[in-house]
């Protein structure tokens, strides 16, 4: 049988090789993101074709095509919300959703804010560089105020959005933010995003090169500080991650910001899916069960 | 003429329409007697004014009809608004303690009921809706029980004192009547058959759940939420996972996505969320994921008229996100076909691989009908096209292309969590095996041949579909053609145009695309007159059968007004036009709702 042997045989980074290679201009922070995501699925020996990437679009959202695995490139903005239908049609598949700041935090908002609420169990990892990259450079919902852009050519005057305060605020149950150029921190938050029961949400610094002049490796390098590091720090407390999630300046914290585990995801609350996946279930309507439908308009 | 008896109930929003109105047509459907409903009322909680009518006959009751036989005015409003409709050998049962009759024309019986002194009206504020319901039923000449059993079931639930009540009050209503008031003419009579009574909403979530839909989701919305609501409340019994969504996007993602995933997936809207659905759809198509979009169409643009009806989104749906894709689009005829489609949709969608759009209207979704149980077949013929759901044999040649280039252009799809099948689906055009081609690769020719693969789609979507036929005699002197709801008011009009010396036939169209130009045109030949009568303002319909078969027909109907056709709108139309006196009529609604 194909699934038995598939099942047993070891996930290699080879496996995970996409198609193509990334077209991703050289030094995009999106190469390290797209690294550790093979890793952390090399590491937990998740086979490729039980895990679904989906993404809406953009230069990350790009993402599915440059890994093999199975994988939705859909529209802008609305890859949580397929990822939804996905996850609910069948709950044994690893959900992946990879995408940028603008995709998630501008057009897709409200499925942003309405995924994490409804705990649905994926990991949504944002490739955050705090500027529009496929358009030619505009202002993004995460770039800074004064920031100069095409769109903005004289300096951005609208507050940016705190993507993990909003993540708090909305209810998700797994907050975490990486460093692209953090390798190995960046692969266990991804593992631990993976593992993590509920929606997980990743917000990664992914530098743009060639759009974003303020937001560099250079900038972020003395900046980032891991909240793993502070041993005092506790990610079940609600309150302590808020705080730590207005830090903004000459320390920037990453890491696992929060998490709880006491939340049911929605696909665990719903009795529907109790007896197993939907993709799994009879076509045919049991004939009693039709027959009371009928039964009720008589 | 076939025989049939009319009721129109009135009053305002919060007092008790519904009620009576249920009664009667399970009393009517247990009597083995067929029945139309149309609910015409407001977006409005409390207050405002709601017309119920409810039609019954021996024979199929398609739609509200012409006469009133019987009007129940639950307040003076509604008194002041109907009785000019009724006419000779109608009646008009009112509660004489708060509503005073207005002229009534020669022949028409005016009932007083002074409910008072017949029931203690401040301990039941719906007691003259009872007593009136009583009364109606003697005049009609139905025995009591066959209320008793109706209101015992419908109060059960309060307790054994609240049943004994409401029936005490519907028995002094009904003795009263019998003691005061003279019986219609007709006494309604029994047939031995028995119907399901269902509104269009709940035929369509039904036919969901026959078709094997897993996936519902939905945004409220008049008048498609009926659908989410009968989902939602049997979700658990029928194993279908229902969301409410954050928006119509939202909606249309997420059933694309259950599809993807390999379940059938669905959800309904009304024009507005359709429109924010529409991006969605050319997701759906380019993908090739098929799901399948109801459309409950309501007066437009815009908020518009959010509880009346109209056939106003013809062209929205036609022109559904940008591009060139393979749909299909039908509209149902008839309460009952709002079941039956739903099956039959879904097998063309899974076997094309695009998106399927169901074009309902208010009338249909909110309205009821009497429907044969038998023909709710929960066990419709389900087709889900070439769907790889395990590894068995494994890919042709080893190497797996998602959208390999085939004849019919249907390619094998294979749903994520199968092992040697994995491949990207992307909005972007990709080549055969999914990688993208509208970046950095883009390549004419392999653009060409995707586009040529989907489109080939088209042919076989039309071979798989019925084209329509002729209704009636083919040397008729006048041809009515329509599309989705208007099928049972055009047939009428046709069966009372006959009577009157005129010969009428009825082109009536269920699948919109594929439209089966060819086979209109062979239809329509010859030198009948011919009318295109539609729900709208522009001629949505004319318009688009003209740029796809280059047919005008001689005459136009429409109405725009928010309110169905009646059988006489549509008559005194063709005669007017058959006169020659006109080419385009618009029917005045003499109904003040």
């Amino acid at each position: 049988m194909a699934t038995a042997l598939a099942d047993t045989k070891h996930v290699a980074i080879a496996d995970l090789k996409g198609k193509v290679d990334p077209d991703w201009c050289p030094g995009c922070g999106d190469f390290g993101v797209l690294a550790a995501v093979q890793k952390a699925l090399v590491e937990l020996q998740i086979p490729n074709y039980n895990v679904v990437t989906i993404s809406g679009i953009g230069c990350s959202s790009n993402f599915p095509g440059f890994i093999n695995t199975y994988g939705m490139h859909t529209l802008h903005g609305r890859a949580l919300a397929v990822a939804t239908g996905v996850k609910l049609a069948n709950h044994d598949l690893t959900v992946l959703v990879t995408g940028g700041d603008g995709d998630g935090f501008g057009i897709g908002g409200n499925h942003f804010v309405h995924t994490m609420r409804r705990n649905v169990d994926l990991l949504y990892i944002v490739m955050d560089n705090q500027i529009y990259g496929l358009t030619t450079g505009q202002t993004s919902p995460t770039s800074r105020i004064g920031m100069k852009t095409k769109s903005m050519p004289f300096g951005n005057i609208e507050a940016p959005v705190n993507p993990i305060s909003m993540a708090l605020a909305a209810g998700a149950t797994f907050i975490a933010r990486g460093f692209s150029a953090e390798q190995k921190h960046l692969t266990e938050l991804i593992k631990q995003g993976i593992e993590h029961k509920g929606f997980s949400f990743l917000d990664v610094f992914s530098p743009c090169v060639t759009y974003n002049y303020d937001n560099t490796y250079q900038w972020f390098r003395p900046r980032v500080k891991k909240l793993e590091d502070d041993h005092a720090y506790d990610p079940t407390n609600w309150m302590a991650a808020m705080e730590k999630s207005l830090l903004w300046g000459d320390e920037i914290p990453i890491g696992r910001f929060f998490e709880r585990t006491d939340v049911p995801t929605l696909h665990g609350a719903e009795p529907v899916l109790s007896d197993g996946p939907l993709l799994h279930s009879d076509a045919r309507m049991p004939s009693d069960v039709a027959r009371s439908f009928i039964e009720e308009l008589m | 003429m076939k025989q049939t008896f009319a009721i129109g109930i009135g009053g305002a929003a919060g007092q008790g329409v519904a009620t009576p109105g249920d009664i009667f047509a399970k009393i009517f459907s247990r009597r083995g007697l067929h029945l139309n409903a149309y609910n015409a009322y407001q977006s409005i909680i409390r207050g405002g004014h709601t017309f119920l009518t409810i039609r019954t006959g021996p024979e199929k009751v398609t739609n509200m009809g012409d006469r009133l036989d019987l009007l129940i005015p639950l307040n003076q409003d509604a008194m002041d608004r109907h009785l000019r409709l009724l006419t000779v050998g109608a009646a008009c049962i009112y509660n004489s303690d708060t509503i005073k009759p207005g002229v009534a024309a020669e022949g028409v019986g005016l009932c007083p009921l002074p409910a008072s002194k017949l029931a203690d009206i401040t301990r039941n504020k719906v007691a003259q809706n009872t007593l009136a319901v009583g009364a109606g039923l003697s005049m009609m000449g139905i025995g009591f029980q066959a209320l008793e059993e109706v209101l015992t079931e419908q109060f059960k639930k309060k307790g054994e004192a609240v049943v004994s009540e409401n029936v005490g009050i519907a028995r002094v209503g009904y003795d009263y009547a019998t003691a005061n008031f003279r019986s219609f003419a007709w006494p309604l009579p029994v047939t031995g058959n028995r119907y399901a009574v269902i509104s269009g909403n709940i035929a369509m979530a039904m036919g969901g759940a026959a078709a094997g839909v897993k996936f519902y989701c939905a945004y409220p919305m008049s008048p498609s939420t009926g659908v989410l609501h009968w989902m939602a409340a049997h979700a658990r019994k029928a194993g279908i996972m229902v969301r409410q969504v954050e928006d119509e996007i939202g909606v249309v993602n997420m059933a694309i996505g259950a599809a993807h995933a390999g379940v059938r997936s669905m959800c309904a809207t009304s024009g507005g969320g359709f429109a924010l659905m529409s991006e969605g759809l050319g997701l759906s198509a380019m993908m090739e994921t098929p799901v399948v979009v109801i459309d409950c169409q309501r007066a437009g643009p815009s908020t518009g008229v959010p509880t009346k009806t109209e056939q106003g989104d013809l062209w929205q749906m036609l022109g559904a996100a940008f591009g060139d894709y393979p749909r299909a689009l039908a509209a149902p005829l008839d309460i009952g076909d709002c079941f039956k489609i739903i099956p039959e949709i879904f097998n063309i969608a899974d076997r094309f691989q695009c998106p399927g759009i169901v074009l309902c209207d208010l009338l249909l979704s909110e309205g009821r009908l009497s429907v044969d149980p038998k023909d709710l077949d929960f066990a419709p013929v389900i087709d889900r096209g070439e769907l790889i759901t395990a590894a068995s044999a494994g890919p042709n040649g080893g190497v797996y292309k998602r959208y390999k280039i085939t004849e019919s252009g249907i390619s094998p799809r294979a749903v994520p969590g199968v092992p040697g099948y994995t491949h990207t689906a992307a909005s972007d055009e990709h080549d055969e095996d999914g990688v993208l081609i509208s970046d950095e690769f883009t390549n004419p020719a392999k653009r060409r041949a995707m586009m040529e693969k989907r489109m080939r789609k088209v042919a076989g979507i039309e071979a798989a579909v019925p084209p329509p036929v002729l209704w009636g005699p083919r040397d008729a002197d006048v041809t009515l053609i329509g599309w989705g709801s208007t099928k049972g008011v055009i047939e009428e009009a046709c069966e009372i145009l006959t009577e009157q010396g005129i010969s009428a036939n009825q082109l009536q169209i269920r699948w919109l695309v594929p439209l089966h130009g060819d086979a209109i045109l062979d239809i329509l030949k010859g030198p009948r007159h011919t009318i295109i009568v539609e729900n709208n303002y522009s001629g949505q319909f004319a318009r688009y059968l003209r740029s796809e078969t280059s047919f005008v027909p001689d005459g136009h109907i429409r109405k725009y007004d928010g309110e169905p056709f009646m059988p006489h709108h549509i008559v005194e139309a063709v005669k007017e036009q058959l006169r020659g006196k006109s080419k385009l009529s618009v029917p005045e609604h003499e109904i003040l709702v």
